[in-house]
């Protein structure tokens, strides 16, 4: 189209682009020899290219200039040439969300639709179907679905491509065209059988029946397509997962058949399939594992990088059923793709011994920087495990991570290396100060405030411990020269705790603390005024209470008892004590590496379980009174799973109260509950105070009824008591399809499992990242200690287990966890007492016979004392 | 990499995309809306994906999320787009069929040249390829089939005849000009 002459021109002209330099308003003004007649096919053909390729870069078309536009391409549905129509269906759907009025082409399009020429009739329906709204949707029904069962398949197709674009506007419609589908899922045509089998299953998918039974059908009679075949196989490993199906379910053996496929694609779907099914056994896996061995060796970069992809994530969960393949991975390592490269190695560090690494960790460093993020993240992760496996290694991998600190990465990368270095510092003792030095050169050019604040906290917290504490505060008095606010406040904080630490360094650091009093900004200022004459007093209390061990209340709920302490004005001073504690994470003390986050949401502060609890209790009058909320359980079951009213209890423990909240469901029918109620008959002095009943309980809407129990007064060492539940109700049956209730109900009452309340829901977990200084803090004042013999613990890690799940307190200092081959141990556990006292627990364990436990309980109370000692007599 | 697995369906490709020597995209069709939702979004990642491909003679990455499959012809590149779950084969399929599809329209003659010069043709062939990110058609035979696109090996003096007396060539040439 562009002529001989003209590509001299451009030949000796800026680059090979005839369409670089267009401009819109030319190409537009162009455009009026639409109107001309007769039309010259070749030069409107031309012309519609230029429009569809300035919308494909991007350029803005304004609605009334494209709708001028779109009107004057209509006229070129009279010319017969078939480019320049095969391009205005183009136009037309490129311009469908720009241009006003399109459906004026409708008729144009369904005449092509039904016409006589084949190769303008699939086109024409995704044309139209791109214009067509669900009320005309219904006009052009009829013509859809003859279409689909047409027999030009590339009629058929495009029917069916359509229809599945249209179920999210009009699923009612295209619902009926069912029949249809399913007689062009039996086409000739692998491609007609591909899209039909598409259409089928979305329009079924919420119908586990029709799909089970679908995915029979298909399964017998054999499809020829690939694609249906690999669709099919999603639809199984689908199905198998929400049913639970076993690995004898005939879903499975069509999976597995599907190995034994002639086309690789359909092999290798069928074996990703079966590696993603959870609670796999390794014998499933053999098969699928040897067919991604062999396609290791292809010759095809796309199917070795999905091989050892799909192996690197089996090699995660049984790093034994890939052993086989290490052969086929280490002839990988030079690929010169460096995703499957990397890919092999990492795979190997997971699956190779310990004398291997070595060699594997010189391989992958010869071309970390020319690999991706994303992959740089895996390798990570790929090290960090490997740290936990062989602690040994861990010199090598410390050198490794801190030469890939040092390399250009963005934000994730990083943050996935300094995750790993502080998981390394915890788990071994011997590698702090190495740790240590590195992540302070890395803060000395960190672009990240999250990471500097986190290891500058981190300096805070493991720094002062370390031999020449001293070395550090050049590292971190040199952020609060250099950095922004936010890591100048942290640096603040680390500094005070290296102070209240190290008695030689406080006068050191008081006159830093000077200096900083002049910053520029407030919460700098205040932090630095604030540390300054804590740390002036001397007073080991203080620095524990105020630098070591921070707040431990939950932040929403601080940010809610204040507002509501400033809504009431009061002589009384604002109570700490009254605000709900923080729930620790579980997980806190673990580096979990997060997946590769696909998805950028930014993080908030999410409300805890707990917070959401508070919320909903005090919105019920009868809990008015109770205070803040101390402490939420894990549901406990009180029926068996399959029984005809499920109900669960969660305990919310009060300063005086226990509030007991049942989660029932009723899973008959034909029944409507109402006015339910758990009786409960304690085996204390408990004393039960108030039902709050669940008005109505239909089928399947779980509601909720509580109890209130107020906690004996006389006797505050009683903390552990059974009760044995009873639900009440009143019976209305009902019609199973209407619902509509009889008029007359009859009470009636259901037995559940007894609940027992334990000395652990009364204390909540709090963390004290410095116990020893917790531990001068709180006094020897109430201090008891007394010796049990554990006769039925075999292990260290079996007593300690027990421990903190009785008494349900926080583990600090990582003292959980025990070292190999030793037999005495000190587990340190931290807790607050319902009422709100710190208490701590000291306990040395050691491994004879059986476990000796001696116990020291430190609190400022004497009941919280005794009630430990107590209960774990 | 996540381990969740696909929901079954038949939206395979993300985005398909043709670019120069340069990185400049010559087209590009991104089919799931919520990816690189703005021009400015698509152009750097287009970018990005360049950057990090242009280099190595390698078939397929993993960037940003995606899995991304490619091929280069003397100074273009094309690329196919899927999420990372995908089954890097049906993404090499299309590409496959794409490439061989414009390969026989062009007679083999895979360069940015070409492919300006029947830019029409090569949105005919993405369009029967791939609908709204379903695999519309993976045989490259069909698809030129489909298209019945008059490949033309040297423009015919007959044209340029036709364009002479109709006038076309004094508009070209005067806007060359004003180039």
């Amino acid at each position: 189209m562009i002529k001989k002459f003209d590509k001299k021109d451009e030949e000796s002209g800026s680059g090979s682009n005839p369409f670089q330099h267009l401009e819109k308003s030319a190409v537009l003004q162009e455009a009026r020899i639409f109107n001309e007649t007769p039309i010259n096919p070749r030069r409107c053909l031309h012309i519609l290219t230029k429009i569809i390729y300035l919308l494909n870069q991007g350029e803005h078309f304004g609605t009334t200039e494209a709708t001028e536009a779109f009107f004057a391409m209509t006229r070129l549905f009279q010319s017969n040439d078939q480019t320049l129509r095969r391009m205005c269906y183009l136009t037309i759907k490129e311009m469908a969300n720009i241009s006003e009025d399109v459906i004026i082409v409708t008729s144009s399009l369904t005449k092509d639709m039904t016409g006589k020429e084949d190769i303008y009739r699939g086109p024409a329906i995704r044309a139209l179907c791109r214009i067509t709204d669900t009320t005309m949707l219904q006009a052009i029904e009829r013509y859809m679905k003859q279409a689909i069962v047409d027999k030009v398949p590339s009629v058929s197709s495009s029917a069916l491509v359509s229809s599945l674009h249209m179920v999210k506007m009009s699923y009612d419609v295209v619902k009926r065209w069912v029949n249809e589908a399913q007689e062009a899922a039996s086409s000739d045509n692998i491609m007609v059988q591909y899209h039909a089998l598409g259409l089928l299953y979305h329009l079924r998918k919420n119908d586990r029946l029709a799909v089970t039974k679908m995915l029979n059908t298909f399964t017998k009679s054999g499809l020829k397509s690939p694609f249906a075949y690999c669709m099919l196989i999603r639809i199984a490993s689908r199905l198998l997962e929400e049913t639970d199906g076993g690995h004898d379910s005939p879903l499975f053996d069509f999976i597995e058949g599907c190995l034994r496929n002639k086309h690789e694609m359909v092999v290798y779907e069928a074996a990703s399939a079966i590696v993603h099914l959870p609670n796999c056994r390794a014998r499933e896996l053999a098969p699928a594992v040897s067919v991604l061995q062999l396609f290791c060796s292809s010759p095809k970069a796309a199917l070795r990088y999905a091989a050892v992809r799909t192996l690197n994530k089996v090699a995660m969960k049984h790093p034994s059923a890939v052993t086989a393949c290490n052969l086929d991975l280490e002839n990988l390592i030079t690929d010169s793709n460096r995703s499957i490269a990397t890919l092999a190695i990492t795979t190997l560090l997971k699956t190779g011994s310990e004398s291997s690494v070595d060699r594997l960790m010189k391989q992958i460093s010869s071309f970390v920087s020319e690999i991706s993020d994303e992959f740089k993240v895996v390798v990570v992760q790929a090290i960090s495990a490997l740290c936990q496996k062989y602690p040994r290694k861990h010199s090598v991998m410390m050198n490794f991570l801190s030469n890939m600190l040092r390399d250009d990465g963005g934000f994730e990368y990083k943050r996935a290396i300094v995750d790993c270095i502080i998981g390394f510092i915890e788990e071994n003792p011997e590698s702090k100060e190495t740790g240590l030095a590195h992540l302070c050169e890395f803060i000395e050019d960190c672009e990240h405030t999250v990471l500097a604040t986190r290891i500058l906290h981190l300096l805070g917290k493991e720094g002062p411990r370390t031999p020449t504490p001293s070395k550090y505060i050049r590292f971190i008095f040199n952020r609060v020269i250099l950095e922004s606010e936010a890591v100048r406040a942290a640096a603040v904080s680390a500094l005070a705790k290296f102070g209240a630490q190290n008695d030689d360094l406080l006068p050191s650091v008081l006159v830093l603390l000077q200096r900083c009093m002049m910053d520029s900004d407030d919460e700098v200022r205040d932090r630095a005024t604030f540390y300054m004459n804590v740390l002036q007093q001397k007073q080991k209390a203080l620095n524990a209470a105020y630098i070591f061990n921070g707040l431990t209340v939950s932040v929403p709920g601080l940010e809610k008892s204040l507002h509501q302490y400033t809504l009431e004005p009061s002589e009384k001073p604002f109570d700490m004590k009254s605000v709900p504690l923080a729930t620790t994470p579980i997980n806190e003390l673990k580096t979990e590496l997060t997946p590769i986050v696909t998805t950028k949401l930014p993080e908030k502060v999410a409300p805890s379980r707990q917070d959401i609890y508070q919320e909903q209790l005090s919105a019920i009058p009868e809990f008015k009174g109770l205070g803040p909320l101390f402490k939420s359980s894990d549901p406990v079951q009180l029926t068996e799973a399959e029984t005809e009213y499920v109900v669960r209890c969660i305990k919310h423990t009060f300063t005086n109260h226990i509030v007991f909240q049942f989660d029932c469901t009723n899973t008959l029918n034909d029944q409507l509950l109402q006015k339910v109620i758990v009786q409960m008959e304690p085996s204390e002095a408990y004393e039960v105070v108030h039902y709050v009943p669940a008005a109505n309980l239909p089928y399947n809407q779980p509601s909720s009824c509580y109890t209130l129990v107020r906690l004996p007064d006389e006797d505050p060492t009683a903390v552990s008591c059974t009760f044995s539940c009873t639900m009440k109700y009143l019976v209305r049956d009902c019609d199973p399809n209407t619902g509509e209730p009889d008029e007359d109900g009859y009470d009636d009452e259901y037995l559940l499992e007894d609940l027992e309340v334990t000395v652990a829901d009364h204390i909540q977990k709090v963390l004290k990242p410095n116990f020893g200084a917790a531990w001068e803090e709180v006094g020897d004042d109430f201090e008891k200690e007394e010796t049990f013999a554990l006769a039925s613990v075999k292990t260290l890690e079996e007593a300690i287990n027990n421990i903190i799940s009785f008494l349900g307190m926080q583990p600090c200092e990582r003292t959980d966890k025990v070292p190999e081959n030793k037999n005495s141990h000190v587990l340190l556990l931290a807790g607050v007492f319902r009422g709100g006292h710190d208490i701590l627990v000291r306990s040395r364990l050691a491994l004879a016979d059986g476990v000796t436990m001696q116990v020291t309980v430190r609190s400022k109370d004497e009941i919280p004392v005794d009630v430990i000692l107590a209960s774990v007599g | 990499m996540d381990t969740v697995a696909l929901e079954p369906s038949l939206y395979t490709v993300k985005a398909v995309f043709i670019l120069d020597n340069d990185g400049t995209r010559l087209l590009a069709k991104y089919y799931d809306p919520d990816l690189f939702p703005s021009m400015k979004e698509q152009k750097n990642f287009e970018k990005n994906v360049y950057n990090k491909t242009h280099k190595t003679d390698s078939e397929i990455a993993f960037l940003e999320g995606m899995t991304i499959v490619y091929k280069s012809s003397i100074d273009l590149f094309f690329y196919v787009v899927g999420s990372a779950q995908e089954n890097e084969l049906m993404l090499m399929s299309v590409l496959n069929c794409l490439f061989d599809s414009l390969s026989q329209m062009l007679r083999k003659n895979i360069e940015k040249r070409s492919v300006m010069e029947n830019l029409d043709g090569v949105f005919l062939v993405v369009d029967e390829v791939i609908d709204g990110g379903v695999i519309l058609e993976s045989d490259p035979q069909q698809v030129i089939q489909k298209i019945n696109f008059r490949t033309l090996p040297e423009p015919a003096y007959g044209f340029v005849l036709f364009d002479y007396i109709t006038g076309n060539t004094e508009q070209q040439g005067d806007k060359s000009q004003k180039k």
